[in-house]
């Protein structure tokens, strides 16, 4: 059975988020011929929903600001089993990437003197995210987007990557099917860049669209490649949670950046009573002093509603599960009380939160102006992905680049809002410039034709079972009911074994899958197909999760309440072994250079 | 629980299509797309749609709704009369690929073709722009934009007319609109617009702008101003007169 299609290029980019555009157009910049392929059509990725902004320290807005604090606050926000050589890269470069971003015709919010503004987040020291509105995402994706058409890139659209290719243990291509027709297409390249986003599908509620299953994580996974962090999943603790059918679609942090705040059902703003040890100092110590910090007080400190995600999300879990909760399982997100503070507090909010005011009142019937809304944790990012070098994000497979929510290491165990979308351009542009260098030094490839016949025997096995196999959709909604209830904020060792047992058996269901019908624009076939990936990330996020016996950032044990310091120098690995199973190992961090040891203690008061 | 009837559009590649009725459950808060994806799951598999966010922020949604061109994920079933079977097709103008999906390629192309932002000079040392909110927000309107082409769909001279070759639609004026009033930018693109973009071809019926789901005024904001200038600079006889001792 024959692909319908060749293609090569020097350069092969899978994913048109960010990460994926950022790669492209350094690439294509530097002369490569570049392929670029994704699951939907171009400008619809995932990163088209972020909202609050960009982390950069630009320093427009307080110039205290400079790449140090932060490099210290993503540390200390990743309570430092980050890759600390990214996390320093990323505070280095990341106001150059913003600046360019503008240059490429990105019209970002203004300051009074006509700069970039920069706005308030969780975690972040100073006023540093650089943001339009609440449609960061948005300009970013269609800035990248715009600029890409006319660099000579040819772009995929609604093609899906079922297999990486090797050629003597070097990525050398991979094996595509096209949405419309269902025909398989073979891309050999002398460097392949991943760039396919996060695993969010895995649970059952989450801010996620249908792309987020992990994709680009099992494809390295299984060409041999080694993931680390996995068991660090960032639940973010303002999604939505009525009505049912949006339950997990994400209210921005910027609410809360703007002034909102977090109440019970007894009217308490709860997060003032567990504020951690290591934040006391720079947190407010009274709702005023919040108040104050959030309309750019430089001597306030922040309000305890911006403490990092994870605490935030389980202090509202927490809350939840005594009983203070609101009537639909969440707890009372207020900016309508802004009010009694700005004159004019109706217009502001719809001016600094457009699209939140826009989603609630369509999608809930909700005025944001003058009610509470009601949140409550979901599944949002993952700080794991494929191991990467720092400097040239190349995965342990040679010729194997990985950049944006699919690599990991910048954010060790929590990811601090907007250090994402941030991330993407950093690492992106030194993906695409690494992965250009190495294809250029590389000679012709050649691809394993029993491989790609495999794979594609493999996918069309489905449709040989046909509508009598196991319905590709109840399995892929269990795995999400088991990942949501035994692997989400809180986690046991007995859960989490259990959880192991079910993907088993999950796997085996997946394996007898069927659907009927033709292969063009097949939704069921789609799903049986990332059926493998959701269970291989399961599975990594599960297994890496019962090996860290401890507390730290996204991962919380009820069992390992606490940090352990045996933990606090390693990561957790997991790979593919001969066998086919897999490996879960813990690999040591190396020792960080003494001037950013430096930098930490310095920032530290 | 009750139930509704949803019509919806079933076509495959090179055949005719018809409309084939879905019973499904509705509840509260449910939009078009919940349904789709409940009858997707248990009743129709193969059924093609296409979607990313559900929030209204990517536009991929696009289809019609009770002949009304909408996004699915932001047309909650308490708005519609849910004792009429809703009708759920795809857009119209563009090729039919399977079921609600439509191939909008041509708007990729169109985009390609239209002039690319070109900033002026740097106004500071450090390579850096300054530019005031109220400038940035007239842009910023038409930067909201999140590609849906339902503003394409309902064009009477794409819709009707198919003028696909001549005219790029009300989507890229309003691309077009954003980079001719971007405070940095100094690229050419009227004598485009006039020339080969048929900015002529549109009689401000407003369609256009009646479906954004951004609200962005199209017609207003965008077309007009635009049409204004592109007369200005070829028409008006005294601006044409001056620029022949330029
Ligand atoms: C609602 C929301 C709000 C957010 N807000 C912020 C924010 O304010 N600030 C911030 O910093 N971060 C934010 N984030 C996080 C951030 O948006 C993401 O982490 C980031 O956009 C991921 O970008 P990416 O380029 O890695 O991948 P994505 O944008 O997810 O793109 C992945 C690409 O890979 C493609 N792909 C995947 N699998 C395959 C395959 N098998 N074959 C071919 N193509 C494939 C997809 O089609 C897509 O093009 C937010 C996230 C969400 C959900
Ligand atoms: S106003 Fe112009 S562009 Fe808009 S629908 Fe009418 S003719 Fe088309
Ligand atoms: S202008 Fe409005 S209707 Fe047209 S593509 Fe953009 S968002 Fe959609
Ligand atoms: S799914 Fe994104 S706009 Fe409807």
């Amino acid at each position: 059975m024959p692909a319908a299609h060749s293609y090569a290029y020097d350069v092969l980019i899978v994913g048109a988020g960010g990460a994926g555009l950022r790669a492209a157009i350094e690439a294509a910049q530097s002369g490569v011929t570049v392929g670029l392929i994704c699951k939907s059509l171009l400008g619809k990725a995932h990163t088209v929903m972020a909202e609050g902004g960009m982390a950069a320290a630009l320093a427009n807005v307080d110039d205290r600001d400079n790449w140090k604090v932060h490099f210290a606050d993503t540390m200390r926000g990743g309570q430092y089993v980050n890759n600390w050589r990214m996390a320093e890269i990323h505070a280095k470069e990341a106001p150059d990437r913003v600046r360019e971003l503008e240059a490429y015709g990105a019209v970002f919010d203004r300051t009074a003197d006509g700069r970039i503004l920069q706005r308030n987040f969780g975690g972040h020291r100073y006023p540093r995210l650089a943001h339009v509105g609440d449609r960061t995402g948005l300009e970013l994706i269609r800035t990248l987007q715009d600029h890409a058409i006319h660099l000579g890139i040819t772009v995929h659209m609604e093609h899906t990557v079922i297999e990486l290719l090797l050629d003597d243990g070097r990525a050398a291509g991979v094996l595509a099917y096209d949405r419309e027709r269902g025909r398989f297409h073979t891309f050999a390249a002398k460097a392949v860049v991943l760039a396919t986003g996060g695993i969010g599908r895995a649970y059952k509620i989450t801010s996620n669209s249908w792309e987020g299953t992990g994709d680009g994580h099992a494809l390295a996974y299984r060409a041999g490649a080694e993931l680390i962090d996995m068991e660090f999943v960032q639940f973010h603790p303002t999604g939505m949670v009525w009505p049912p059918s949006v339950r997990g679609i994400l209210v921005t942090e910027g609410v809360r950046g703007e002034g909102g705040v977090l109440r019970n059902s007894e009217g308490r703003r709860f997060m003032f009573d567990d504020i951690p040890d290591n934040y006391k100092p720079q947190t407010a110590s009274d709702p005023e002093e919040g108040w104050r910090y959030t309309q750019g007080d430089k001597n306030a400190r922040r309000p305890p509603e911006l403490l990092t995600r994870d605490h935030v999300a389980r202090c509202i879990n927490r809350e939840v599960k005594a009983g203070r909760g609101s009537p639909h399982g969440g707890v009372f997100l207020d900016i309508a009380w802004i009010k009694e503070k700005l004159p004019d507090a109706e217009a502001h909010i719809k001016r600094k939160l457009p699209s939140m005011y826009h989603q609630f009142k369509e999608l809930a019937d909700l005025d944001i102006t003058k009610e509470p809304m009601e949140v409550g944790p979901t599944t949002h990012y993952i700080m794991g992905g494929i191991r990467v070098d720092g400097d040239s994000q190349e995965s342990s497979i040679r010729g194997l680049f990985a950049a944006g929510e699919c690599a990991a290491g910048i954010n060790g165990a929590n990811r601090l809002g907007g250090n994402s979308l941030s991330d993407l351009i950093v690492f992106g542009k030194r993906a695409g410039e690494y992965a250009a260098a190495s294809a250029r030094q590389r000679g012709p490839v050649r691809l394993d034709e029993g491989a790609i016949d495999r794979a594609m025997k493999a996918s069309l096995e489905p449709f040989d079972r046909g509508g009598g196999g196991e319905n590709p959709y109840k399995v892929q909604h269990d795995l999400q009911d088991t990942m949501q209830a035994l692997v989400g904020i809180v986690r046991t060792e007995g859960e989490m074994q259990e959880a192991l047992d079910r993907l088993a058996a999950f796997r085996e269901r997946a394996a007898r899958a069927g659907v009927e019908g033709h292969r063009e624009y097949h939704a069921g076939w789609h799903t049986c197909l990332d059926l493998r990936n959701l269970l291989d990330v399961s599975e990594a996020i599960t297994r890496s999760a019962i090996e860290r016996k401890e507390s730290r950032g996204g991962h919380f044990r009820e069992d390992y309440p606490d940090k352990a310091a045996e933990f606090g120098t390693v990561n957790i690995a997991t790979r593919r072994v001969a066998d086919g199973t897999m490996q879960v190992t813990r690999v040591p961090i190396p020792e960080m250079p003494a001037e950013l040891k430096q930098v930490i203690e310095a920032e530290k008061q | 629980m009750s139930q509704a009837t949803f019509r919806i559009w079933r076509s495959r590649p090179g055949e005719a299509g018809g409309f084939a009725d879905y019973r499904t459950e509705v509840s509260e808060g449910m939009v078009v797309l919940d349904a789709v994806h409940q009858i997707q799951a248990d009743q129709a598999p193969d059924l093609a749609c296409r979607w990313n966010c559900k929030a209204g922020k990517c536009g991929s949604c696009s289809a019609e709704i009770n002949g009304r061109p909408r996004l699915m994920c932001m047309s909650r079933l308490n708005t519609l009369d849910l004792t009429q079977p809703v009708t759920v097709e795809p857009m119209r103008t563009f090729p039919l690929i399977k079921d609600l999906v439509t191939d909008v390629s041509w708007n990729f192309r169109v985009k390609k073709g239209i002039q690319c932002f070109q900033p002026r000079r740097p106004d500071a040392a450090d390579g850096t722009w300054r530019m005031a909110q109220r400038d940035a927000d007239r842009v910023q309107e038409f930067r909201k934009c999140i590609e849906c082409f339902l503003c394409q769909d309902v064009c009477h001279v794409l819709r009707d007319h198919d003028k696909h070759d001549e005219f790029i639609g009300p989507r890229f004026f309003t691309y077009s609109a954003a980079l001719e009033i971007h405070p940095l930018d100094s690229a050419e693109r009227l004598g485009d617009l006039k020339d080969t973009q048929g900015i002529g071809y549109c009689n401000i019926t407003k369609c256009c702008t009646k479906v954004c789901p951004e609200h962005i005024h199209i017609t207003d904001n965008a077309i007009i101003p635009l049409k204004e200038r592109v007369v200005d600079r070829f028409y008006d006889p005294v601006t044409r007169l001056l620029r022949m001792f330029r």
